[in-house]
């Protein structure tokens, strides 16, 4: 219990996935201008990733490892999450068009994006058990969530400041993004596993 | 007007208020600390702070091509508070350097005085400290010297009273309600700070609600998580509120009106959350002031605070989802 609230704890501020260990720019980049498109991504990347780790803790321990195939994680992972995206996608095309919309060529693009990869990968690296790695998930995509919502808070704040011409959209968005994970900076050496 | 009818298009109320006038007014409120600096830190911390706000005017008016080196005077405030949350033997390149990140980074590349969204001064502390955190951490807080004006204060130094349990017994509560602690120079001293903050308050700059919940929040979680390092439970409160930047933060960080929460209940929630994140930092984490990080976070969650805070019109009904 212990473990699993250390784990919480450390993904969604001290480890940060977005803000500390970089993972997951694009779509923090790309979808953060709006705070509705955010939410709608947020609650997409929780639900991928809750399920990505669940289904490749998985197939890691009671496929690859009994086979002898642990060296094909990387290839295997990418499978199991692009289909599971694919899932999602289909879903989310019949049950939220405008979110479907809003969400454009972000939602394929998780299929490989590194945070939804590295979520499995570090699960299985740090050994974590089942229950283990889907809380891991869980708050390495909240954490994911809360650098991509505080993001789009700022950026709408943006659109009204009188940002120069030379450095509006994308370069004012990094400059902040980099102001953020030196605040985050500060959860260094909370605790660790 | 020799009593004729004036006739003029709205708005017909106008307030003498300006963004110079309020900034001079925080300068004026920066004095005393400004003051109690130079009598405990000697002749490095006036030069410290000198070097701060020219450096940040002189970048300002750089950026925008302009002559008027005061200009709105936001500079000023920002090089000022800049020089004083770093101890008076900072070498004057860091100041020139942190004074230079702020205004650019923290303030010009947003668009200026208004349009920021972190604290410009915070925003530059943090830069040095990730940059030369060396300079910042440990034993490199000067010991004051109380009137002796011109001695070298960077002979003795120590490291701050937050540093852990055995530096801070080191310290009385006494000694640090007037400012007698090694520490960054116009942090140190509580009475100037709340001197400073009334006026502040007095003036209608800033809102109780900001330093009050910040305060609040750094005295509970103090007492009740700090395991009474500092004598009992109430002490370690007191202390955690006068030790390192609590106190200046709330008053004169926190504040910032671009960078904080416009609506009473935001504003009130900011200072909760700051105390809060400020504490986070202090007690589990690696870093033993939290000052800076609480702030910078707080000001990332503003427009989200606002948001959420928006006081319900007369007469509104809340709309059903």
């Amino acid at each position: 219990m212990e473990k699993l609230l250390s784990i919480i704890f450390i993904y969604i501020l001290v480890d940060n996935f977005v803000l500390q260990r970089f993972f997951g720019i694009c779509p923090f980049l790309g979808v953060s201008r709006k705070m509705e498109t955010a939410m709608g991504m947020s609650m997409a990347v929780v639900f991928v990733m809750a399920l990505a780790t669940l289904v490749t803790w998985l197939f890691y321990t009671h496929v690859l490892v009994p086979l002898r195939l642990e060296y094909l994680q990387i290839v295997a992972f990418i499978l199991v999450i692009a289909s599971l995206v694919q899932l999602v996608e289909t879903v989310l095309r019949k049950i939220s068009p405008t979110l479907y919309q809003g969400l454009g060529i972000f939602l394929p693009l998780i299929t490989t994006n590194c945070a939804v990869l590295a979520v499995a990968l570090l699960a299985v690296q740090n050994e974590f058990t089942l229950v283990e790695a889907v809380v891991f998930g869980i708050a390495a995509s909240i954490g994911f969530s809360i650098a991509l919502i505080i993001m789009a808070g700022i950026r709408e704040r943006l659109e009204l400041a009188k940002v120069p011409g030379a450095l509006q959209g994308t370069a004012v968005t990094l400059i902040t993004a980099g102001i953020l994970s030196l605040a985050f900076m500060g959860f260094r050496g909370m605790l660790s596993l | 007007m020799n009593g004729k009818l004036v006739l003029s298009s709205s708005p017909h109320i106008r307030t003498i208020e300006s963004v110079r006038s309020v900034m001079v007014d925080v300068l004026v409120a920066l004095f005393p600390v400004a003051l109690v600096a130079v009598l405990l830190f000697g002749h490095q911390a006036l030069v410290n702070m000198a070097i701060g706000v020219v450096t940040a005017m002189a970048v300002e008016a750089i950026w925008l091509r302009k002559l008027d080196l005061f200009g709105d005077g936001s500079a000023a405030v920002t090089g000022l508070l800049l020089a004083m949350t770093l101890p008076a033997s900072a070498p004057w390149w860091l100041v020139v350097v942190g004074a230079a990140a702020a205004i650019i980074i923290g303030k010009q590349v947003f668009g200026g005085t208004g349009n920021n969204i972190f604290n410009p001064a915070l925003v530059g502390r943090a830069i040095l400290l990730a940059s030369w955190g060396a300079r910042l951490a440990g034993p490199v807080w000067p010991v004051p010297k109380p009137f002796n004006f011109g001695v070298d204060i960077s002979a003795v130094t120590t490291a701050t009273p937050l540093a852990g349990q055995a530096e801070a017994l080191k310290v009385t509560l006494g000694q640090m309600f007037v400012g007698n602690v090694a520490g960054a120079l116009g942090e140190t001293s509580a009475l100037a700070l709340l001197i400073g903050g009334f006026w502040l308050l007095y003036k209608g700059h800033i809102d109780w609600r900001i330093p009050g919940g910040y305060i609040a929040t750094v005295f509970i979680m103090g007492a009740v998580f700090g395991g009474g390092a500092y004598l009992n439970p109430l002490t370690t409160g007191l202390f955690h509120v006068l030790a390192g930047g609590v106190m200046l933060g709330a008053f004169f960080m926190a504040t910032d009106m671009v960078t904080s929460p416009v609506t009473p209940a935001g504003k009130l929630v900011f200072g909760v959350g700051c105390g809060l994140f400020t504490m986070l930092v202090r007690l589990f984490g690696a870093y033993p002031e939290g000052v800076t990080f609480g702030i910078l976070i707080m000001n990332a969650l503003t427009p989200i605070i606002d948001n959420l805070t928006i006081p319900r019109k007369f007469g509104e009904v809340k709309k059903s989802a």
